[in-house]
């Protein structure tokens, strides 16, 4: 039952050794630091790349699994282990952070630090996505909340320490929700095992003995079975986010330093996702299937409302950020449309195949092109001197037109043009979806548009047009810039051509979660 | 071998004594030795004891004819905070390095405090502990009244008088308690069988409960914390709020509700919405915490939120008291552990690593000093230490806040949720004061430049690092400690509390 | 008519007569032989002999320790009153090694004569349980004491206050006498036992009661309890430190010996009761009363105090009221706590005042304010002061807080229901806490205050700390282990058949 090598136990704590390393002797040569901590990320990436050959695809159940006994007072056990989401989200973590790590080199200030706050917040999203037992799932996600609350405080822009602030109060409400709720289901099942309560809620067992222990008489069953479960969405909602719980993101992101924005948009942000997939969508199954309208709703707002807004932004990095939103969005309705009752239907149960496959791929690919727009945005300010509004600049493409064909393929690809890992996970998502939740998916098509017209806008902007002549001395990528974004901009092509690498491996789970959903 | 706890403190504090005149450093190492021998005779014996049952250490008469015995025996509660204790004495004196006047008395009186603590956690035999317990006064007195800061001979009388007034109506009780009983004996096992009457179980627990609680700072005898702690040099504000506050802790648990478990019970009638002493101390125990954190909010003084937050932690041990089940009461004992290491590494960083250096305590002057960048062993010290006392996960704190509140949410339903608001405010403050001290916003226009303060030095720097350590493998790992409390909790003596209201 | 046999008597009395004797030797080789030495030769002289009779005392004691009993009490000898008088006489010795650094006076040889003559008196009013000679040996030790007041002839204040004694003092002499008569009266018969067989009855004569009133003022002013106090501020404070520290001492042991067994021997049968709310009428209630007004005023009057020597004297005052429970429970275990409580109460104090004779001599007074500092300059006998204090205020491990556990829990176990006179011990025990404030605010100015700088520093005569090292040792060996005292003493009590 254990896996011989604790691999998942090791590739946690790893980037956290090397933070402890780097604080207590970095300091003296800076960059030997930065090059530390990207050896560290990078050996982590390794590492996740072992456990990818090593996967079993065939099996959609866990893997690499560790399970031993912590406090048996509280039915806590150290349980750790991987399906195909879990090795999904554990690979963009692992090349989300390298690229933040090359983004951040310019930092010049309280260098050991920053560098250490970063490998410590991977190792926490390790953490997170392989945990399987509540107890230490919650530590780390409480734990990282921490590193980036000082990420963006102390290395941010003028008003960092408001968005901090507010980044770390909607997080931590969230959280406390779900403590509630988690704390709720202890109570009644004296289990905090994800596996054990899945198992129990398949049988449909668990909300009757939650209902039984906890009902006031104030409350109907249902109600209180709809409280526990508001409780735990409430957390994940305002990671993810989903309209109306995103207010705190655009100024976390505009303000975070480019190279932490990064680590949020590629990684922080999936974290609410594989929330939704680990969590809410096994245990809270039934619940989910109830407000299933009502989240619909608010998934077609998240995307539209969202790629409209960042239509209206002015700032690069604002615009971005609520691209973000507005990819996230596209995974939401994926996994809403799921919640359609099927049956034994064969083609509609094909359809949410599809439809969760989409939404594994485009969390993969989200991250990788969020994170190196984010990437370029960081180059744009370093070579402005901190400028990075929408018309600060104008017809680079004469002076940088390396800078403006990378960059330009990684805007196609946030715009879903085919051939590039964008699209593919949308058009999944679509197809799927539109079966399951046709007017749904139609309304979100209004967001492709959006997205769609902002994109060219910045292409137009920024790049096209007469030059400004104030960049006429802008350098264009250095060598070692093009070296560094050559694998990342592959990564894009592969993809987006062969998405089969991914699928491939990921399916098994796709369809094994599909047939536990129960409906 | 256990008793040497005791017997090397006091030795080492009369060794601290002759010393010759002016001998500082000797007397630091003297008295660090003595502590680390202590801890190290506590730790052995944690671990040759590890099943957490009852065993006696020493038993002699001591005043044959009254049945008063020398009585020294431990289980595993006692074992847990003998071991708090050690830690707390040897950080304690780390943190007081620096002390350069009148230094073998500071450490003489600190020694004596520590014998007397020990004394009180080993004791067995009732007119044993309230001697430990009385004796626990004297130096604290002298500790803040010579060594303190703000309104220190105020401060020092205020937490006497009312350590004195609790420990008298103690007092009352265990005479009472002992003539009732045929005034044969004073043991505590052979008194929590002696079968008392329910209407003097009525009367007698809420007198010794709330003697204790004084101690504890148990809302609204709490006053003299804030002031003691705030006006005590920071070594004895470590072991105050560390140490001494579980002292009243302690005895509520060991002494009122294992001699009275019946003054637990229900009255039978409802006055004012209370049914029972249970509910009423509950309650009590609630708005402390409540209170202490949202007093703590609107602190201008540093110190005074570390003050305020140590009332409101040590309402969560009272409440896990009143739960009367095993988790809350496993919790309660955990917190005692966890509040303790906690309050110690506050404390330290509040006193010893700012205060010593800033010699101001206020938020506004703090502040424009940049704390973060001065003294940065200190800033993430304090966010480490922070973190822990709002109950992060990773650290002793969640694991007993979480067992207080499952054991609460089966006791009293509706308290867990001011339970929950208190744990929200104490977020908020740790984080006010966070920012306040060592974040706070940097002014447009430049400061005026400061002297460098002085650098973080070794001792502080090893104490931070013990104490940081001592939260984080109990947070880690909290069977480690739980091994010996469940079984201790199971023993014979808390018989009666189980046949009680036990759930 | 009875025969007496002067030989028995004479046997009986030896310990009395060699301290007599010893005194006359005293005052005899003082006059004589060493008129013109310095006072300190002198007063060493005169002390050393008569801590040797003293001693001599003592071990004929011991080693001859007789029981009989004449003439229906008259005069008696038990293990218990031989007990009470080695106390005694360790006391008085204790009282001379504190005189031998005095100043205050000339007539070294009168003075040491009045000391033993005073002891003389105490030992004969603890062997005695007739009233007719505890009159008289409360009359010799009195009028001894008005004397040992007065002694300093420089001091305005120190004749001021024994005239004060004095004149309280006669009064309540009359007030006793006067209630003896009532008892003579009444059972027709001087024996303390006689006269409780014959006064025992259904309900209470009324001169019986007027008996008791003026027999509880009469003692109540020998041992400092309010209302009957108002001597015992000016006397503590004036009175120069041997004569003051005899009368906190060596006075009280015997005053609260004889008071307890006049009541519990002369009065039984009439006690009543004080347990609330049934109050029933006996001596036991006005007792009750006056050890509730002594404690009350005692400790609270204290608080405002700026010469220590007045702190001592309310907080005898305050002890006054706590030992008068003794008395009030009235059994045999309560005598036993009582005389636990009055013995080392007056160590204590007796260590007290031999550091204030220090401080004194060398600052010109006992004001609060020359104690600043003074663990810096002289800690052996800062140490031990904050001992006898500690002490006084019943912190563990210290005589006094046994002392106080023992008499509260006897208090507690004389009636059947120990709740009942639960509220005189919560009272008790609450004005402790009281009494730990002054007596803090004592030890903060030695401690913590600092030394005033334009004065000299103390030093500290050897003698002084002997004996100041001597007493803490003991208060703290009692406090320790209490068995080695509490034995004897119960022993005493029991084989007595109170």
């Amino acid at each position: 039952m254990n896996a011989p090598i604790p691999m998942l136990t090791i590739l946690t704590f790893l980037p956290a050794a090397g933070a402890l390393l780097l604080l207590a002797f970095g300091g003296r040569n800076k960059n030997l630091t930065r090059s530390s901590a990207l050896v560290f990320s990078l050996l982590a990436l390794v590492l996740t790349l072992i456990l990818w050959t090593h996967f079993n695809p065939a099996s959609g159940s866990l893997q690499f699994q560790e399970q031993h006994a912590w406090i048996p007072a509280l039915a806590v056990d150290y349980h750790v282990g991987i399906d195909g989401l879990g090795l999904l989200m554990l690979l963009l973590t692992s090349i989300v952070v390298p690229i933040g790590i090359l983004a951040s080199w310019k930092i010049q200030e309280r260098v050991p630090l920053y560098f250490s706050l970063v490998l410590i917040l991977q190792s926490c999203m390790f953490g997170t996505f392989t945990a399987l037992n509540f107890f230490h799932w919650f530590i780390f996600w409480e734990l990282g909340l921490i590193p980036a609350f000082f990420l963006i405080k102390l290395w941010g822009g003028s008003r960092s320490t408001k968005a901090a602030t507010q980044f770390l109060v909607y997080t931590m409400v969230g959280s406390i929700a779900l403590l509630l709720s988690f704390l709720a289901i202890f109570l009644a099942t004296k289990k905090f095992d994800f596996i054990d309560l899945a198992a129990l809620a398949q049988n449909g067992q668990l909300m009757p003995s939650v209902i039984d222990k906890l009902a006031w008489h104030r409350f109907t069953p249902q109600h209180v079975a709809l409280i526990v479960f508001a409780g735990a969405f409430l957390g994940f909602a305002v990671k993810v986010p989903l309209v109306p719980f995103h207010t705190w993101l655009p100024s976390a992101y505009a303000e975070a330093p480019t190279g932490t924005t990064i680590l949020l948009t590629g990684a922080m942000s999936k974290m609410g996702l594989y929330g939704f997939l680990r969590i809410l969508l096994p245990i809270f199954g039934p619940q989910m299937q109830v407000v299933r309208t009502p989240m619909l709703c608010l998934a077609v707002a998240t995307i539209v409302l969202s790629a409209y807004a960042a239509l209206a932004q002015k700032d690069l990095k604002r615009v971005f950020a609520y691209s973000s939103i507005n990819h996230l969005g596209y995974c939401l309705l994926g996994i809403f449309a799921l919640l359609k009752f099927t049956g034994a239907d064969p083609a509609l149960t094909a359809e949410k195949y599809a439809a969760l496959n989409g939404v594994f791929l485009q969390m993969l690919n989200h991250a990788i092109t969020a994170a190196t727009l984010f990437w370029f945005v960081a180059m744009l300010e370093q070579r402005s001197g901190g400028l990075r509004g929408l018309n600060d600049f104008g017809g680079l493409r004469k002076v940088a037109p390396v800078f403006t064909g990378l960059m330009g393929i990684a805007l196609f690809s946030s715009l879903g043009l085919p051939g590039l890992n964008g699209f593919i996970g949308e058009f999944l998502i679509f197809k799927g979806s539109f079966p399951l939740a046709a007017w749904a998916t139609s309304l979100s098509v209004l967001g492709l548009l959006a997205t769609a017209i902002f994109i060219l806008g910045i292409l137009q902007r920024v790049f096209s047009g007469p030059l400004n002549q104030k960049w006429i001395g802008f350098p264009d990528l250095t060598l070692v810039e093009r070296v560094a974004l050559a694998p990342v901009i592959g990564l894009m092509f592969a993809l987006g051509l062969y998405p089969q690498l991914i699928l491939g491996v990921v399916n098994s789970t796709v369809m094994q979660m599909v047939q536990h959903l129960g409906f | 071998m256990l008793a040497w706890t005791i017997y090397i403190s006091f030795l080492g504090a009369a060794g601290l004594l002759l010393l010759p005149k002016g001998s500082t450093i000797a007397a630091r190492i003297l008295a660090l030795l003595t502590a680390v021998a202590g801890f190290a005779i506590a730790l052995a014996a944690f671990i040759q004891h590890r099943s957490g049952e009852l065993f006696t250490i020493t038993r002699i008469p001591w005043v044959a004819s009254l049945g008063i015995e020398y009585r020294l025996a431990a289980d595993g509660i006692s074992l847990t905070l003998v071991l708090l204790t050690g830690i707390i004495a040897i950080t304690g004196i780390l943190f007081s390095w620096n002390i350069q006047e009148r230094t073998k008395e500071f450490f003489a009186f600190y020694l004596l405090l520590i014998g007397a603590v020990y004394g009180v956690f080993l004791s067995y035999d009732l007119f044993l502990l309230f001697v430990f317990y009385e004796i626990v006064i004297i130096p604290k007195y002298f500790l803040i009244a010579i060594w303190g800061s703000t309104r220190r001979e105020y401060g020092a009388m205020k937490l006497a008088i009312y350590s004195f007034a609790g420990s008298a109506m103690v007092l009352v009780g265990l005479i009472a308690a002992y003539v009732e009983a045929g005034a044969r004996t004073t043991s505590l096992s052979d008194l929590a069988q002696y079968p008392f009457s329910p209407h003097f179980q009525m009367a007698a627990f809420p007198l010794v409960f709330v003697g204790f609680a004084i101690l504890a700072g148990m809302w609204p005898f709490h006053t003299w914390a804030p002031t003691g702690h705030v006006a005590a040099p920071t070594a004895a504000s470590m072991l105050l709020a560390g140490v001494v506050m579980k002292l009243g802790a302690y005895g509520c648990l060991r002494v009122a509700m294992t001699l009275f478990p019946l003054g637990l019970g229900p009255w039978g009638a409802h006055h004012l919405g209370f049914g029972s002493w249970r509910d009423v101390f509950a309650v009590l125990a609630v708005i402390g915490i409540v209170y202490g954190a949202s007093v703590a909010l609107v602190q201008k003084d540093f110190k005074f939120v570390i003050g305020y937050s140590s009332v409101s932690h040590m309402g969560f041990i009272l409440l896990g008291l009143m739960t009367l089940n095993q988790i809350g009461l496993s919790g309660a004992v955990l917190q005692m552990y966890s509040h303790g290491i906690l309050a110690g590494l506050l404390f330290a960083v509040v006193g010893r690593m700012v205060y010593n250096r800033t010699h101001t305590r206020e938020f506004a002057a703090l502040g424009p000093m940049n704390l973060s960048k001065a003294v940065p062993f200190a800033a993430v010290t304090f966010v480490i230490a922070g973190m822990a006392a709002m109950g992060l996960p990773g650290f002793s704190g969640f694991v007993a806040e979480l067992m207080i509140v499952i054991g609460v949410w089966r006791s009293y339903p509706l308290l867990a949720i001011f339970v929950g608001i208190g744990i929200v405010v104490g977020v908020v403050y740790v984080w006010r004061a966070m920012q306040k001290a060592f974040f706070a916003e940097r002014r447009t226009e430049s400061a005026p430049p400061h002297e460098p303060l002085p650098p973080i030095s070794f001792p502080e720097r090893l104490g931070a690092i013990i104490l940081i350590a001592a939260s984080v493998m109990v947070g880690i790992y909290p069977q480690v400690l739980l091994n010996v409390i469940v079984p201790a909790l199971n023993s014979p003596l808390f018989a009666g509390l189980r046949q009680g209201s036990w759930q | 008519m009875i025969p007496i046999d002067y030989a028995q008597l004479f046997q009986l009395a030896s310990p009395e007569v060699i301290v007599v004797a010893a005194a006359l030797i005293a005052m005899a080789i003082d006059l004589i032989v060493l008129r013109k030495r310095p006072t300190c030769i002198r007063f060493a002289v005169a002390a050393t002999i008569a801590a040797i009779g003293c001693a001599a005392a003592i071990l004929r004691i011991l080693l001859v320790p007789d029981v009989a009993n004449i003439l229906d009490g008259t005069l008696i000898a038990n293990p218990l009153v031989h007990l009470v008088q080695i106390a005694l006489l360790s006391l008085t010795i204790f009282t001379l090694v504190l005189s031998v650094n005095s100043t205050f006076t000339q007539h070294v040889g009168e003075f040491v004569l009045l000391i033993l003559v005073a002891t003389a008196g105490t030992m004969f009013l603890v062997a005695s349980q007739d009233l007719l000679v505890i009159f008289i040996s409360l009359e010799l030790l009195s009028l001894s004491l008005y004397t040992l007041a007065a002694f300093n002839k420089r001091s305005l204040q120190s004749w001021e206050a024994a005239i004060k004694y004095y004149l309280f003092g006669g009064m309540s002499a009359a007030f006793l006498l006067f209630g003896f008569s009532l008892l003579y009266g009444l059972s027709n018969s001087t024996s303390l036992t006689h006269i409780a067989g014959a006064i025992h009855g259904p309900s209470l004569n009324p001169l019986l009661v007027i008996a008791i009133v003026t027999t509880t003022i009469g003692l109540g002013f020998k041992v400092a309890a309010a209302p009957f106090h108002f001597w015992a501020p000016d006397v503590y404070q004036e009175a120069p430190a041997p004569s003051a520290a005899f009368i906190a001492s060596a006075s009280k042991v015997a005053s609260f010996f004889i008071f307890f067994q006049i009541m519990a021997l002369g009065f039984a049968g009439s006690e009543g009761s004080a347990a609330l709310p049934h109050l029933v009428r006996g001596w036991v209630p006005v007792i009750a009363l006056a050890a509730t007004l002594s404690m009350l005023l005692g400790n609270l009057v204290a608080i405002r105090q700026t010469s220590l020597r007045r702190l001592l004297a309310y907080s005898a005052i305050a002890h006054a009221g706590y030992m008068l429970l003794g008395i009030v429970a009235h059994t045999q275990q309560s005598l036993a706590a009582l005389l636990y409580y009055v013995i080392t109460y007056a160590l204590a104090t007796l260590g007290a005042f031999a550091v204030i004779a220090v401080v004194e001599d060398q600052r010109g007074s006992d004001q609060l304010a020359h104690f600043d500092g003074l663990s810096r300059q002289a800690p052996v006998l800062s140490v031990c002061l904050a001992i006898f204090i500690l002490s006084l205020a019943g912190i563990p491990p210290l005589a006094g807080f046994f002392g106080k556990f023992y008499l509260f829990a006897t208090v507690l176990a004389s009636t059947p229901r120990p709740v009942e006179l639960l509220w005189l011990v919560a009272l008790a025990v609450a004005m402790s806490i009281v009494s730990l404030y002054y007596y803090l605010r004592v030890l903060k100015r030695v401690y913590v205050a600092a030394p005033s700088t334009d004065v000299e520093p103390i030093q500290s005569p050897a003698l002084s700390q002997f004996l100041v090292i001597l007493l803490a040792a003991a208060v703290l060996l009692f406090g320790c282990a209490p068995q080695l005292l509490l034995h004897w003493i119960q022993a005493a009590v029991q084989s007595s058949g109170l």
